[in-house]
This record gives structure tokens, sequence and C-alpha cells, in this order.
């Protein structure tokens, strides 16, 4: 079993493995921007779909109320469509066998792949948040720099356990339908925790410190659990 | 081996067949009447789908422990985690279902989104989605995807106990342990005593009987393989 951290041919050291896999996925995804596009249009039909359901101008009270929670169901949904692809990319022309293979450690590799896949959903963030505001009319009551904690913390949360979980699927029939039913059960406190944060920072309520805590104590306890466990799910038979 | 399962479920049905005599002859609740009897199986059912998912995770660590060092004992554990998950989904759906008939009698309604039973639904929904993934998954890795994904399991289920239990907090203070006037009255607790028992031996019979089932399908797969290895090698033993 490697160890994490141990430098493996003297040269390269653990970071520079995770530097590697990063840098890989990143110019892939500049090269064919499909999954940023893809979870960006998603993201957005999800904004409209929603607006249909109840009228955010009209009742701006309820609309700060929930739209947090619409925020990062729409985050979520988009997210799920870009983290299958993110694996199935590495099964053409067998590149998955080769990193089996590599000398490099395995979590570098998950690593390297769910850093890319945070920087792809906060991309997305970036231009939905903003979006958001403007097509439900709001103002945070609260303090609104604390988003700047509280969206890559959640987003983090959800990147990992779901870049986890796609591997997971890699191997199964209805790979498109396991993440879903994977992800949201294990996710669902730290979908509490970023709604409720979001939601008092719109509302101006209550202080989200407690669920920013709880956020924080997930994102240590899974990042973890996937470092450790990700070596077996890899090397499968 | 089948003598001694006859027997232990010979004697669960009578100890259950008791329990449910001594349920219905308790002396009525004051306030609830004749209703508050559910909470006889109510109780049982929900203490020990907590202690199921324990057994889960203690038979999957156990698995990818031995998973490369004795195959027999993998095979094993993995059989167990199949029980022991298909008998929390069990026990949790029929403390779900029972706690909705008390819910709707103590407090007019089936459901309430409160800190207990949000958690137990999730710890619910947990299992099923165990039980799905080990569905979908195909071939070889079955095992060790389940193994893995009840790891992930055990260390939500705490985690969710917490952050619900901040979130939200209509079901009654824990029965037992929960401060000065917790408990039930000791002319209850007989009845009680003896349903807690009936289920818990019923819950091993069933693991019991899931694991033994799951461990014969194990090894007429292996058979199978066998045999398809050795017409092979005889074909191309012929062939030559």
């Amino acid at each position: 079993m490697p160890r994490i951290g141990f430098p493996y041919d003297g040269g390269m050291s653990y970071a520079r493995y995770v530097l590697a896999h990063l840098q890989k996925d990143l110019r892939l995804e500049w090269r064919g921007r499909d999954s940023i596009g893809g979870m960006l249009f998603f993201a957005l039909l999800v904004v409209v779909v929603f607006a249909m359901a109840f009228d955010p101008t009209a009742y701006p009270t309820i609309a700060r109320q929930i739209s947090g929670g619409l925020l990062w169901v729409g985050l979520l949904f988009a997210a799920m469509t870009a983290l299958n692809q993110s694996w199935a990319r590495e099964q053409r022309n067998q590149v998955l066998d080769a990193l089996r293979l590599a000398p490099a450690p395995a979590s570098a590799l998950f690593l390297g792949k769910a850093l890319a896949n945070f920087a792809f959903v906060t991309g997305v963030e970036i231009v939905l948040a903003p979006v958001f505001a403007v097509f439900y009319n709001l103002h945070p009551l609260g303090q609104a720099w604390l988003l700047l904690i509280i969206l890559p913390l959640g987003t983090w949360s959800l990147v990992i356990n779901g870049t986890f979980f796609a591997a997971l699927g890699l191997r199964s029939r209805n790979r498109e339908l396991l993440l879903p039913l994977v992800l949201c059960p294990i996710a669902m406190p730290a979908l509490l925790a970023m709604i409720q944060a979001t939601t008092d920072v719109l509302t101006g309520e209550f202080s989200p410190s407690l669920w920013i805590k709880v956020l924080f104590a997930y994102a240590v306890v899974f990042t973890t659990a996937c470092i450790l466990l990700f070596d077996a799910i890899l090397h499968a038979d | 081996m089948q003598a001694a399962g006859m027997f232990w479920l010979g004697l669960t049905l009578a100890v259950m067949g008791f329990g449910f005599y001594a349920a219905m002859t308790a002396p009525t609740e004051a306030t609830m009447g004749n209703l508050y009897r559910v909470f006889f199986y109510h109780l049982p059912h929900t203490i020990l789908s907590f202690l199921f998912p324990y057994l889960n995770c203690a038979a999957s660590f156990g698995y990818l422990f031995w998973r490369s060092r004795n195959r027999v004992r993998a095979l094993q554990a993995d059989a167990f985690a199949v029980a022991t998950a298909e008998a929390t989904v069990l026990y949790a759906s029929v403390g779900l279902v029972t706690g909705m008939l008390w819910g709707r009698a103590a407090w007019g309604i089936w459901w309430a989104w409160d800190a207990r039973l949000t958690t137990y639904l999730l710890l619910w929904l947990l299992y099923v989605s165990y039980l799905i993934v080990r569905r979908f998954s195909a071939g070889g890795s079955t095992a060790l995807i389940a193994a893995v994904l009840a790891i992930f399991a055990a260390i939500d289920v705490p985690i969710c106990f917490m952050s619900i239990r901040w979130w939200r907090t209509q079901h009654p203070a824990p029965v037992f342990g929960g401060g000065a006037d917790s408990g039930v009255d000791s002319s209850m607790l007989p009845a009680l005593r003896w349903n807690m028992l009936a289920w818990a031996m019923w819950g091993a019979f069933i693991v019991g009987l899931r694991y033994a089932i799951e461990r014969r399908k194990q090894q007429a797969e292996t058979a199978a393989a066998l045999e398809f290895l050795s017409v092979d090698a005889s074909d191309l033993v012929e062939a030559q």
C-alpha cells in the first residue's frame, strides 16, 4: 500500500503528482470545454425552472428564505452531470489502466481530479451567483462576505464525495443513475449546513457560524476518508 | 445447523407470542389510551435498527482487511454485511411505520421534520442506497464498492445526527436515560423487556438466515466459475 506523502522516485513529491494530475485535467477541459459549458447552461435552466414554481420578485422575503436552498440544489444537479463525465474521460483509450500501473500514489490522482472538479464548479458559481441575485432580486441582509467562505467550503464538500462516488460507479451498470443515488444521502448533512448557512447570510436573522463549522468538519472528515479509501477503489479487480 | 435454526425460530415465535400477550395486557396509558401499545413494537425496532449498522460497518472493515489476506473470511464478512444491511432497512422501515402511527395518534400528523425523525429517515435512505448500489454494481467489484460505501455511511450517521439535532428539535426526549422524569411506568416494563428480547431474537434469526443464503450463493458462484475453468481447460487439451 503506497504511503501518502512518501516520495516515490526521489524527485517527485506528492504535491507534484497532484499538480501533474490537476494540470492534465485543466488542460483537457480547456481544450474541450464540455463540462463547464454543460454545467453552466444546466444550472441556468434550473434557475429558470424554479422561477416557474414561485414568483421571486413579488415575494422578496420568501425569495430570501428559499433561494439559498435553490442555489445549492441547482449547483448539486449541475455538478452531478459533470462529475460522471470526469471519470468517463479516463476510460477512453484505457487511460485509467495506465494510471493504475503508474508508480504514482492513487490518492494523488484522486486529489488532482477533485481539485479540477472544484475549479470547474467554482467557475460555474462565479457566473451563476450574480445571475441568481439578479433573477431572484436578492439583497443579502447578513454579512455577504461570509459567502466567500461558505461557497468554496460547500462546493468542496460536494465535489470531494462526488468525485469519489463517480469513481466508485465506474465499473457498475447504470453509472449515471448511481451517482445521485449514493451522493445525495451521504451529502445530506453538508447540504443542510450549506443551505442553512447561505439562508442565514441572505436573511440576516441568525449567525451562520455554527453551519460553517459543520461544513468544515464534514469537509475534513470526508476528505480524509476519500484519500484513505481511494487506493482500494482504483485497484478493485 | 438446520435443526438449531428451526429450534431458534420456534423459541423466537414463542417469545414473540408472549411479548404480544404482555403488550396487549399491560395497563392502559393515561393520555393516549390503547393507542400507545404500538410503542412496544416501535421502541425495540428502532433500537435494534441502530445496532445493525454497527455490525454492517464492522463486517465491511473486515472485508477490506481480509480482501487480500484470506479470501474465505472476506466472503464471509461480505455475506454478513449484506445480511445486516437488509436487517437495518427492515427494522428501520418497521420503526418508521410504527412511529408514523404513533405520531398520528399523539400529534395529529403523520410526519414532522424534526430532528429525530429526519435523522432516522436519513439512516433508512443511506442503507436503501447501499442495497441499490449492491444491485447495480456488476461482477467482482460489488463487495468492495459496498464495503467502502458502508464505511462512508457509518461515518455519515453521527454527523447527520449532530447537525440535524442543531437544526430542529416534536419527538419526545429519549424515553430512557433522558433525565429525571424519563422512563416508563414500572407496570409497562415487563411487556417492553419481552418484546425487546423477541425482536432481538428475530433479528438474529433473519440475519443468520440471510447470511446462510448469501454464503450458499457465493459457493454456487465459485463452483460455477471453477466448472467453467475446468471445461475450458479440457477443451484446450482436446484441441491440442
